[in-house]
């Protein structure tokens, strides 16, 4: 593989559940590329934002199937890859951050034991080893006093201080690339932008890729390199991030207008109309 | 005449040694018609405010006078008349096996409002429902619309005073707006007085017209939008609410 293909190559993506009434296409035939850069996904519930975060790493449970002309994470096939290299895969070459550290972390388990059952799981390396680093990436992420926190358990610990624990267990075994899905939508403004910061320090400086999943565009401007907007299973726009003011699609501005601002006060808000159309409109690509 | 005077409230959980004060000597007023909002991290006590006001928090001292009664331990019945609260989580908040038709009606039945039939068409025709969701359980309608039937329930017996607590933190932008437009056109029409909580400085200042900022259970600072919006925030803590808040880019 030359070095400038991208990490995560998805073309023509679906993810389809069976139900009673028939089958509901969660995502309906999307394709983006990510490479060494921050990408914004955005879009309200269920517009399927999240599906096409955990189809990436095969995460949809029977009776969800997942169909892709091309799913590839670093020129790997992960349609055909066994269980077995999926379990490699995971978590070792792409991580992912869940919404809220409350439900994604043990709770019977110190949040050292979990560090270095995550390191321990793709890299073999001695326990003592595995301490050591742990407590590196700890401090990486500005926890103060490591040691103390190792033998916490998390329900000892804040909600960012959670989500920061998180952040180092995901790095630990050095992944190429980082699938965040709302990581801070569970924690305070205040510890939000702090922990965001932290998240995007840490990837630009090892050079990771990326995937930011929020339904918060304001947000997602600011931490992002590109977004794509995403509507009822399809991309509907996708633009660079310093160029969200220009985008076009009825549907995105109708989400940035929809924000109540306290610097440009309104009378009211305005409210998305939504046009049957856009459902049915062709999804764009965000490949590049 | 104030709608809400609150003087020197101390709400406090557990006893002994395990006493914690979640909210320490707060004072203000609200006055008839205006909306006042309270903000602070999780865990600044701006909840316990309006749980306290509300009753559900039997251990508090001071002095609390809303719709010109003067607060004791219990509340009265007339009480609920003139005060609601709509909840965060519009998902826990409704029961899951009443209809929204059994939601709306017990809450007029408890008040003794009369002619239950037509008003109920009329509250959800308020809150932008039609008929057809009348005999529906909460597990067929969206967050939207279930944010939507606690209003309507908090509005069945027309209080002159609605506490909210995050209405819309749990909802999607889009979807927040229509609350939020619902909620601006609702207080024009039926003259109510808000006091609502959040932690999105954006939501409070379109909604109303004074800050309370709260930090560790204390007023950090009260100050009306417009102040905010200027940034002539004194307080330090308030400056960091600010800072972190303002990212919008449009």
């Amino acid at each position: 593989m030359t070095d400038d293909a991208p990490l995560l190559d998805v073309e023509n993506l679906w993810v389809r559940f069976q139900t009673r009434t028939g089958v509901f296409d969660a995502v309906r035939g999307i394709s983006f590329t990510l490479g060494r850069e921050r990408l914004g996904i955005v879009g309200e519930s269920g517009s399927g934002k999240s599906m096409t975060g955990r189809a990436v790493l095969r995460l949809i449970r029977p009776p969800g199937e997942i169909e892709a002309d091309r799913l590839q994470i670093h020129g790997e096939d992960v349609l055909t890859a066994s269980e077995k290299r999926m379990r490699q895969l995971r978590g070792g070459r792409v991580s992912m951050i869940m919404q809220d550290p409350k439900f994604s972390l043990n709770p019977v388990m110190t949040v050292g034991q979990q560090l270095v059952e995550a390191l321990r799981a793709h890299e073999p390396v001695s326990r003592a080893e595995a301490r050591k680093r742990a407590l590196a990436t700890l401090d990486e992420v500005a926890i103060r006093d490591p040691e103390r926190v190792l033998n916490l358990y998390p329900h000892e610990v804040s909600g960012g201080m959670g989500q920061r624990i998180m952040i180092a267990m995901m790095l630990l075994p050095d992944p190429e690339i980082l699938i965040a899905d709302e990581p801070t939508s569970a924690l305070d403004v205040s510890v939000q932008l702090q922990v965001l910061d932290i998240m995007d320090k840490l990837v630009r400086e090892r050079g990771m890729g990326l995937m930011f999943i929020s339904h918060d565009l304001n947000l997602v401007a600011k931490f992002c390199d590109r977004i794509v907007i995403m509507y009822a299973g399809r991309i509907v726009e996708t633009c660079k991030a310093s160029e969200l003011r220009h985008a076009r699609h009825p549907y995105t501005l109708g989400l940035l207008n929809s924000v109540p601002d306290l610097e440009h006060p309104r009378d009211r808000l305005e409210v998305l109309q939504r046009d049957p159309a856009w459902r049915e409109a062709p999804s764009v690509s965000a490949r590049q | 005449m104030s709608a809400i005077d609150i003087r020197n409230l101390t709400v406090w959980f557990g006893h002994g040694a395990d006493r914690a004060d979640a909210v320490r000597d707060v004072s203000f007023e609200v006055a008839d018609g205006e909306s006042f909002g309270l903000v602070g991290e999780s865990g600044s006590g701006k909840s316990t405010i309006l749980r306290a006001i509300a009753g559900l928090v039997p251990t508090w001292s001071g002095q609390m006078t809303v719709a010109g009664e003067t607060l004791g331990p219990k509340r009265s019945k007339s009480f609920y008349r003139k005060v609601q609260m709509v909840f965060q989580d519009p998902y826990a908040s409704l029961h899951p096996r009443h209809t929204v038709d059994r939601v709306l009606s017990e809450a007029m039945q408890l008040h003794g409002v009369r002619d239950i039939d037509t008003r109920i068409g009329r509250l959800l025709d308020d809150v932008g429902l039609g008929p057809g969701f009348r005999f529906r359980y909460p597990h067929q309608l969206s967050g939207g619309q279930r944010q939507r039937v606690a209003i309507a329930r908090a509005l069945a017996c027309d209080p002159a005073i609605v506490l909210l607590d995050e209405p819309t933190s749990a909802l999607d932008v889009s979807v927040q707006a229509e609350i939020l437009n619902l909620l601006t056109d609702l207080r024009q029409e039926h003259k109510l007085t808000y006091v609502m909580v959040s932690h999105d400085l954006g939501v409070v200042g379109h909604l109303c017209e004074r800050i309370g900022v709260m930090q560790e259970g204390r007023f950090v600072e009260v100050l009306s939008v417009e102040a905010m919006r200027r940034q002539q925030a004194e307080a330090p803590y308030t400056r960091h609410l600010l800072e972190s808040s303002i990212n919008s880019i449009r």
